[in-house]
């Protein structure tokens, strides 16, 4: 069996959403260099609906291809539901990804979660601290 | 097309070997432990190959054991180092950071069992020197094992001054040279070394089969038990038509260096000239005493994974220190040996050439690497923080 699905080799070769958006409501970055991996999701949003999203990733195939399919996953879809989405979804979407690979999945609904915490403290918007991510606490990086 | 730039993971068997291995299938398929004839041609054959690469070495056929390869090659020999220092209460064993995982994971083992194991740092260039080993070695040291050749990034080291002070010494001198056989001239007795792995597979031999030398007068430790072959020293029967494979890819391994090297040396040298120009990029390894084939290089702000996939999609196959290709979280043990961080080291890339290379190859390579790095580099934020001078370069 070859290491990745034809699913995440689509979006390694053909990532959507790359790219920055300067204007962006959100940003959300992820990861560390010495890790090897770091992921950026900026988010446009216009009435609770994210109307634009681009990533920036540095990282391996699987890293690239998770923030592409997590980026399709919640484009044009309600704040709640980009919250609600699980690493475990973006990996089902990529048709599976190696186990050692998993945590792309899990950087990619954290960078997601980050962007969003960044867009409600720019807007003065309330929320529950307690369902975001604690960078310190993140499992997949123990360097 | 297929650009193959992997030959220091293995390569790609030569015809001459091929036609050299059929035979054993077909029709001398005996086993040369049988009395009968059919196992007598056997045995009479792996007495020929055993002496064809004794000679091929400048060593006796008395001192060649075939093993499965280079990791049990590794293994065995610094076992009998073991036993050896064992016997005489030595318990020091000095080898290098960047070793080979056949040699370092069995090194950490005999630390368990209460070894004491010395690393020599390899430095910037990833080389030693003589006097580090001469520095190092101590009443109760039973064993030195350093590698003939680095198989990331290519430096060659000073073997001979190696042996020469191992010998002075009266300590053993182990080096795995699974890289350097067939590539790079090696005279055992004249380098003083007293115990040598070769791996076939290195230099269009077959996989699976390889040699340990060991110096008549060293007592073989035994791994694998179970019958007499190989002077009781490896139990097994013997891969035949591997050995018959092995023994004609060494001979024209040997035979064409000269002329092979010439031609591998240049590509190598056009690889590095062009592949150094890109921004921001490093070359690993020594730059002078280095393999022939050898190219290895540090792109900053890029992970190694992505860049073999992408290169994998332009047909070039190449291999990359990366910790995401290996499974842990780790980059190469060697990268960080010659001082480079975590961040650099992933994002490196190995190329390592055959003559079956051509100057297309390199031309292809020349063209696509640095278009692939930019693209990676275009969607990576550590690089955009680094040109924005948000964060500073490190090459």
């Amino acid at each position: 069996m070859a290491l990745y699905s034809a699913t995440v080799m689509d979006h390694f070769k053909n990532p959507r959403n790359v790219g920055v958006i300067e204007d962006a409501d959100g940003v959300g970055e992820v990861g560390n260099a010495k890790c090897g991996d770091i992921m950026k999701i900026y988010l446009k949003i216009e009435d609770d609906i994210i109307t634009d999203v681009k990533f920036e990733t540095f990282g391996c195939g699987s890293a690239i291809a998770s923030s592409s399919m997590a980026t399709e996953m919640i484009k044009g879809k309600p704040l709640e539901d980009a919250m609600n989405l699980t690493n475990r979804a973006v990996a089902e979407a990529l048709d599976g990804l190696p186990k050692h690979k998993l945590h792309c999945s899990v950087l990619a609904e954290e960078a997601i979660k980050v962007a969003l915490k960044d867009y409600y403290d720019r807007h003065g918007i309330e929320y529950d601290p307690t369902v975001f991510p604690d960078c310190e606490s993140c499992e997949s990086c123990h360097l | 097309m297929t650009i193959y730039a992997d030959n220091a993971a293995t390569t790609k068997m030569s015809r001459t070997a091929i036609d050299a291995m059929l035979p054993y299938f077909e029709h001398i398929y005996g086993n040369p432990s049988s009395l009968h004839t059919v196992g007598q041609n056997a045995a009479e054959a792996l007495d020929e190959f055993r002496g064809t690469i004794a000679k091929t070495l400048g060593v006796t056929a008395q001192e060649i054991y075939f093993t499965s390869g280079g990791s049990e090659s590794d293994n065995q020999a610094i076992l009998t180092a073991a036993r050896y220092g064992e016997r005489k209460d030595k318990r020091h064993i000095i080898s290098t950071a960047f070793e080979h995982h056949a040699v370092l994971h069995t090194l950490k083992k005999l630390e368990k069992q209460g070894y004491e194991i010395e690393l020599l740092d390899v430095g910037p260039t990833g080389t030693i020197t003589a006097e580090q080993v001469k520095n190092a070695i101590r009443f109760d040291t039973c064993l030195v094992t350093v590698m003939y050749a680095n198989n990331e990034i290519g430096s060659v080291m000073p073997i001979a001054e190696i042996g020469k002070v191992c010998r002075e010494h009266g300590v053993y001198f182990h080096t795995d040279a699974v890289q350097a056989v067939g590539h790079l001239p090696i005279n055992i007795p004249e380098q003083n070394i007293d115990m040598l792995s070769l791996s076939a597979h290195k230099f269009h031999g077959p996989k699976g089969v390889g040699v340990l030398y060991v110096r008549r007068g060293i007592p073989v430790a035994t791994l694998i038990e179970g019958g007499a072959q190989e002077r009781g020293k490896r139990a097994g029967t013997e891969n035949l038509a591997g050995i018959a494979g092995m023994t004609a890819a060494l001979t024209e391994a040997v035979t064409n260096m000269e002329e092979n090297n010439r031609k591998v040396q240049r590509l190598r040298d056009r690889l590095i000239e062009g592949l150094t120009k890109i921004p921001h990029s490093a070359l690993n390894g020594d730059p002078v005493n280095r393999l022939p084939g050898n190219v290895h290089l540090c792109f900053e702000g890029i992970e190694g994974e992505s860049l073999l996939l992408m290169l994998d999609e332009y047909g070039i196959c190449a291999s990359s220190g990366s910790a995401c290709t290996s499974g842990s979280l780790d980059p190469s043990h060697v990268l960080l040996a010659i001082g480079r961080p975590h961040e650099i080291a992933h994002g490196s890339l190995r190329l390592s050439l055959s003559e079956e290379n051509t100057d297309e190859d390199v031309d292809v390579m020349l063209e696509k690497i640095p278009e692939v790095v930019e693209y990676l580099r275009n969607m990576s934020p550590l690089w955009r923080d680094k040109v924005n001078g948000k964060k500073e370069f490190v090459l």
